[in-house]
């Protein structure tokens, strides 16, 4: 019986190392963000943009003495808290070493709070904007590469500013992000004297924008600022008020950039402009071919935001030698700020080496990379504007 | 002049949207109604029953597009609009024969419906992802305004436009003419007398010689017709997507109930309540104020009754109210 016992714990012992020695080799990201919902259309880049990043790192086979990275995929469905906690539970419980996401700020402070913080996860959301989560309390757990909405509201203003614009209408998608831009652009309009006429909520996915338009029409202005969604209520909000004549100019905002909206509004929308996180950086150019390579398209919004988190994550476990949130949290800003060598999206080799030597990285990646006080991108901007169906940008801010 | 302009501004921005919204529910409302007049429960499948008809006739569409058939300034959907008719009705009654039927024979209890067709909302659900993603796609071509607002501006000499656009148009003449048709079918023809009498009384109906299946297929083909005639108007007016689609599902059951469940005359009256009632009761009137008083009374502010924020809030009021005061409905349909 003694034996027994003896050879029963001698095998438990020897299968549970040998389970860690083939765990040890695989490194496991979540990518959790709004596969289904709103921002669907915008999804499918942001992971493959992720993955991207995961699949030169493990071609590379220099991570962690040769970790592969695999990418387990699972849906925030944008604006379902329920949801996004409970698939990020299950990320959790597959054993995932780090998360990228979530992707709106409503459903990204409920991941932080009830799965990321009580089990000391770390997460790098590409594309949760909300000023709310700057002062949120994350024991250090939450990143973002995409900046907070209270610096796009400063530059929304700007620009508002520079093409003499003094009054605006404003309507906002009704949840976390919206909310937190629309007061963003507020403020910061009227701190350089504009006057916001009226400022209405919308709520996504209804379809019927009938009465939104009505109360914006109403109380009138020079352009309507839609800080929306472009595959939902933002769409239909523009649709109504160029359909009745209400408003001929948008403003939009980084949620509402992106190829389809002009393809689905059609040439009433020319004129028409807005600004979405976005640098005039190297790595811009070099991510968009690589992406092009890869079969999706780079200059999406929040793709290349999505590379850069996947990479910072998969640098910062090389600085720290190892894949534990704890210990590799707190390198993410080492190896995203100065000092060190610049890296560039598709050098994530060179820099996997650097570190691997004990050197310094400066990640630079797709965006331009640049953390500040709470981990946060510092945010430049592209200024876009629609000319001829298409997204131009005129310049950077 | 003055009170021109504040009637052209009330109409371009509360009444023709509100009717025509009203037209795409009550027809949405209708099908809902006599799926529960008839088989006795509430259809949770209807919203993607309307996806789905939408999305064969898109796709029938495209491929008229692309073979350059269209029907004139009329969009090319109304063409198409048949064969997803007829695809739907092939949907709903394989759903019946294989879901449906089986509850029926057990003679389950109305919630047990109500859960199959939930999983049956969510089966249809996928179904339409799958084959057409959950994306936003557009359809509608031909002439896209019967008037346009600066036109109508340029016409009139008025400061405020007012602009019909084609999809509104054809929403509500079909409207119309669907809900002729189906008034004339229910009273007037065989088929649709022992329909209302199997609603009436399902026991004496069977007594009568009724026969419940048959009763009970051509509801389900009404019914998908219906469904994808309202699916259709509604993404031509605003846009195809599945997503939407599920969330009408709302406005068409508090239509339905406010109307009276069961009452195909209550679900028409529900549909153009809950749709009038969300523009009107959020419609900031300050530029209509400023129109009709003088200027020493015109509104500063917005004049607004509630914020936009409000108007589901409004017509789930509604909603409360009537069930709370009337539990029946305006018309009178079968206790809820």
């Amino acid at each position: 019986m003694k034996k027994l016992l003896t050879a029963t714990a001698a095998i438990a012992l020897s299968a549970g190392t040998a389970f860690a020695a083939g765990h040890a080799k695989e490194v496991k990201l979540g990518v959790l963000i709004g596969f289904t919902g709103p921002i669907e259309s915008l999804t499918s880049a942001m992971a493959g943009a992720a993955e991207m990043a995961m699949d030169e790192v493990t071609a590379s086979g220099k991570l962690l003495d040769g970790a592969k990275v695999t990418s387990l995929r699972a849906d925030t469905g944008c604006i379902d808290n329920g949801l996004a906690t409970a698939n990020g539970e299950k990320l959790l419980a597959d054993g995932a070493n780090g998360i990228v996401g979530g992707d709106c700020s409503g459903v990204t402070g409920a991941i932080l709070q009830n799965v990321a913080i009580p089990n000391g996860m770390v997460m790098i959301s590409p594309s949760a904007t909300s000023p709310g989560l700057s002062s949120m309390e994350d024991n250090g757990l939450f990143f973002r590469t995409a900046p907070s909405d209270a610096r796009e509201g400063q530059v929304m203003a700007e620009m508002l500013k520079d093409r003499g614009i003094n009054s605006i209408a404003l309507t906002y998608t009704n949840n976390d992000y919206g909310k937190g831009l629309a007061d963003a652009i507020q403020s910061s309009f009227e701190a350089v004297g504009g006057e916001v006429t009226i400022v209405a909520a919308h709520e996504d996915g209804k379809g019927d924008y009938s009465a939104e338009v009505a109360a914006l029409a109403s109380a009138g202005g020079d352009i309507l600022v839609v800080a929306g969604y472009l595959d939902q209520g933002g769409l239909g909000i523009i649709q109504g008020a160029l359909d009745t004549g209400a408003f001929d100019t948008f403003g939009l905002p980084g949620g509402m950039i992106g190829d389809s909206l002009p393809t689905n509004v059609g040439p009433d929308l020319d004129g028409s402009f807005g600004q979405i996180a976005g640098s005039d950086s190297k790595g811009a150019e070099i991510f968009a071919g690589m992406a092009a390579e890869a079969g999706f398209d780079g200059t999406s919004a929040y793709a290349s935001e999505s590379y850069d988190a996947a990479a910072l994550f998969l640098l910062a476990m090389q600085a720290a030698g190892s894949m534990d949130p704890a210990e590799y949290g707190a390198k993410i800003m080492d190896v995203a700020n100065a000092p060190g060598e610049k890296i560039n999206p598709g050098e994530l080799d060179k820099a996997l080496e650097i570190l691997a030597n004990g050197g310094d990285v400066d990640y630079e990646g797709a965006t331009g990379v640049e953390l500040i006080g709470p981990g946060e991108s510092a945010g430049s901007y592209r200024e876009i504007e629609v000319q001829d169906g298409k997204n131009v940008t005129v310049k950077f801010r | 002049m003055d009170v021109l302009n504040a009637l052209v501004a009330l109409s371009n921005f509360v009444l023709i949207p509100g009717i025509a919204y009203g037209s795409q529910l009550a027809l949405g409302a209708l099908g809902v109604t006599l799926i529960y007049g008839i088989l006795r429960f509430s259809n949770f499948a209807h919203g993607d029953t309307m996806a789905f008809g939408t999305m064969v006739t898109i796709l029938f569409t495209w491929w008229f597009q692309s073979m350059g058939i269209s029907a004139g300034p009329l969009p090319t959907a109304l063409l198409a609009l048949p064969i997803g008719i007829v695809a739907t009705m092939g949907l709903v009654v394989v759903t019946d024969r294989a879901v449906y039927r089986f509850y029926r024979a057990q003679k389950a209890k109305p919630v047990i419906f109500v859960m199959a067709s939930l999983g049956v909302m969510f089966m249809i659900n996928g179904l339409v992802r799958f084959i057409i993603g959950p994306g936003d796609q557009r359809f509608a071509d031909g002439e896209r305004f019967i008037i346009k607002a600066r036109t109508f501006k340029q016409m009139t000499g008025l400061d405020e436009g007012l602009a019909i656009k084609t999809s509104q148009g054809i929403t509500v003449v079909t409207a119309i003419i669907v809900v002729a048709l189906l008034f004339w079918f229910l009273n007037k023809t065989r088929t649709g007398k022992s329909m209302r009498a199997y609603s009436d009384n399902e026991d004496l109906a069977l007594l009568s010689g009724i026969n419940p299946e048959r009763v009970v297929t051509i509801t389900w083909l009404i019914v998908a017709a219906l469904a994808t005639i309202a699916g259709t108007l509604y993404g031509l007016d605003k846009s195809f997507k599945p997503f939407t689609y599920f969330q009408l599902l709302l406005p068409i059951f508090a239509a339905a109930i406010v109307g009276g469940l069961g009452s195909p005359l209550g679900a028409i009256a529900g549909g153009f309540v809950i749709a009038m009632s969300e523009v009107t009761v959020t419609y900031a009137w300050k530029k209509v104020a400023g129109y009709l008083l003088p200027e020493s009374l015109a509104p500063d502010g917005l004049a607004q009754l509630l914020s936009t924020d409000y108007k589901f809030a409004v017509s789930f009021a509604i909603l409360v109210v009537v069930l709370l005061f009337k539990p029946t409905g305006i018309f009178k349909g079968k206790a809820v």
